[in-house]
């Protein structure tokens, strides 16, 4: 790897690297800042390069086409705010963002509290530690998995695994991916299951702790729920802000366990139609690019808007220390 | 809190009662572990049992006919063998990760390292990146890319990470590179080092648990990823191992669960292999970065 970095590396700026080095001085010479202001931007060249071609042009092209009508056939067809207009009477892109939306607000919650209440068991200093958050987390790396998607489909089905598990105890249960009202729900425990990765980070927070404060309240009386509402929950908030911006932000852009769940469709009577499903229809089955950009860019909003009150509210709720 | 608090107290006292409470605290644990990791057991066992029984019969081991052939079945079931799409999804997480390592830890050489004008602008708009949707830039990408003629190759793939737009890593990167002394690099300048040399020479070398980390989830990420790999990969000949997947599902009926779970398998494995071998680094890496 080394000598690849090597050949890309020799040709943009004539480097310092190559020319014997300036007599080494206390202070930065006016030269020597000129060579690292250029050493960093031939650092950053490829950055640059992603930045604008893969990121901000696109960023900006997308802002553009979503006031045009483009089916990537011909050129885009500047309709101003016409796929705004669209987005308020589309009956199906509302249903998309209630489906969204419960999605975020009922798994996330449920999620970080799994993590944090397992953290906390953790954390007591149990024995095989290790071992409990390497199968808590194992669901983490996995569950984003089109594989995984496809055993929930079943796990959900009439005949599933949960059925055959009801089935032991004499209850006939659903098709849980079929029927409107649960296939939302199988696919808000495939999200709660996940809670490792939360987990983890709740694990490496508790360890921040200072033991003295307990021994402090202990001292002074203070019960287990006491303490973890005086001590643990208030030193700990900045990492329950961490990990509560991060998954909202996941949970809003969820997609492949709704589109493998539903074979693609949102169904049952789309309620699992997720908003990034409903983009991808109409963007990459449609080719109805223009609306696909509109929604994107209202996407881009609901995330900076929650992300923005999150950050605001956090100013009443999140505790830094000293 | 028990324990943490008065360890030493406790554990000379009641030894009786802390033995109950370990057992029950233990046996908690290991259920749930359980009740998580059972899905994915029961996963591995049906994909060696023929279907009707995978309908009839929870329990993990399988019954009557343990079958491999499900295995066999589902590795042929589709256009190509099913080696054929584990091979083009080991190409493009292979450009994926060297692409990564290559961009993300030079961009972070110069955020941790040099000073520049514009340093706190770039750094900031990098941070931004990492919070941007994939949606919002797809569908101009999906047209760069077509104008380009790359779909349907694996560049679109692999070239934005040479181009370190994966913002997470370079941060990671970055908060690493920050925590190594500076006086190496001193050291090293006054030995007539240039910055290249540095990096490569100095910064790389040390910073091969942040690299690891990188390589490890980049591994995972790629391996997993859906959304691009069935947007920029439409013809079989070229499908990652999630998109056959995905086809699998559609093309075969619920009659065939069996090859189907087999090949599931066949795909997290290699997930998993990983989480086994680089388990120290994942853990590290998500507590420190919050990355999944």
């Amino acid at each position: 790897m080394s000598a690849l970095l090597q050949r890309r590396r020799t040709a943009p700026p004539p480097s310092a690297s190559t020319l014997p080095a300036a007599t080494p001085k206390p202070k930065r010479s006016p030269n020597r800042r000129r060579r690292e202001t250029l050493a960093a931007y031939g650092f950053l060249l490829p950055w640059f390069v992603g930045l604008v071609c893969i990121t901000i042009g696109p960023i900006l092209a997308s802002l553009y086409f979503s006031f045009t009508d483009y089916s990537l056939i011909g050129d885009p067809h500047w309709v101003g705010l016409e796929n705004y207009q669209r987005m308020l009477t589309d009956d199906r892109l509302h249903t998309s963002l209630g489906v969204t939306f419960v999605y975020v607000f009922v798994s996330v919650p449920l999620q970080l509290a799994l993590a944090l209440a397992l953290a906390m068991v953790l954390d007591r200093g149990v024995r095989g530690l290790p071992i409990y958050r390497s199968v808590y987390y194992l669901p983490s790396l996995l569950g984003g998995s089109v594989a995984i998607a496809i055993l929930w489909r079943q796990i959900f089905g009439a005949n599933g695994l949960i059925n055959q598990v009801l089935a032991v105890f004499g209850i006939q249960g659903e098709g849980w991916v079929s029927h409107p009202d649960y296939a939302l729900g199988t696919l808000i425990v495939l999200n709660v299951w996940t809670f490792g990765a939360p987990m983890v980070i709740f694990l490496a927070g508790l360890r921040q702790v200072p033991a003295m404060y307990y021994e402090a309240a202990a001292v002074d009386g203070a019960g287990p729920v006491r303490r973890f509402f005086t001590i643990t929950v208030p030193l700990l908030t900045p990492i329950i802000f961490f990990n509560l911006v991060l998954q909202m932000i996941n949970a809003f852009q969820t997609f492949t366990q709704a589109f493998i769940v539903s074979g693609g469709t949102g169904g049952p009577s789309d309620s699992t139609l997720f908003y990034t499903l409903y983009l991808y229809q109409k963007g990459f089955g449609a080719f109805d690019m223009g609306y696909a950009s509109a929604m994107a860019w209202l996407l881009l909003m609901i995330i900076g808007g929650f992300t923005a009150v999150n950050f605001l509210a956090s100013k009443y709720w999140v505790f830094y220390g000293d | 809190m028990v324990t943490k608090t008065s360890a030493p107290a406790s554990e000379r006292r009641g030894t009786r009662a802390e033995h109950v409470r370990r057992l029950l605290i233990h046996t908690g644990l290991i259920v749930f572990g359980l009740i998580m990791l059972y899905p994915l057991l029961w996963m591995l066992s049906s994909s060696f049992k023929p279907t009707e029984e995978i309908f009839r019969d929870p329990s993990l081991l399988p019954g009557s006919s343990v079958m491999p052939g499900n295995y066999t079945e589902g590795w042929t079931a589709l256009q190509h063998p099913f080696h054929h799409y584990l091979l083009n999804s080991a190409v493009v997480v292979a450009g994926a990760i060297v692409g990564n390592l290559i961009g993300c830890s030079m961009a972070a050489y110069a955020f941790a390292r040099l000073e520049f004008f514009g340093k706190k602008l770039f750094f900031a708009v990098m941070l931004m990146t990492i919070m941007l949707p994939i949606h919002v830039v797809i569908v101009p990408q999906y047209i760069l890319f077509a104008n380009l003629g790359w779909i349907n190759t694996f560049y679109p793939l692999i070239v934005p990470k040479l181009l370190a737009t994966d913002g997470f890593f370079v941060f990671l990167m970055v908060q690493f590179i920050r925590g190594l002394p500076k006086d190496l690099d001193e050291a090293a300048r006054i030995d007539g080092c240039g910055h290249v040399r540095i990096f490569l020479r100095v910064i790389l070398p040390l910073s091969m648990p942040a690299l690891a980390t990188t390589a490890i989830f980049t591994f995972i990420w790629t391996w997993n990823d859906f959304f691009s790999q069935l947007i920029f990969l439409t013809d079989p000949n070229m499908y990652t191992v999630p998109v056959a997947l995905r086809t699998f599902v559609d093309s075969t009926s619920q009659t065939s669960w069996g090859p189907l779970f087999a090949m599931s398998i066949v795909a997290l494995g290699p997930v998993f292999g990983f989480f086994l071998a680089g388990q120290r680094y994942l853990v590290k890496g998500i507590a420190t970065t919050g990355i999944k």
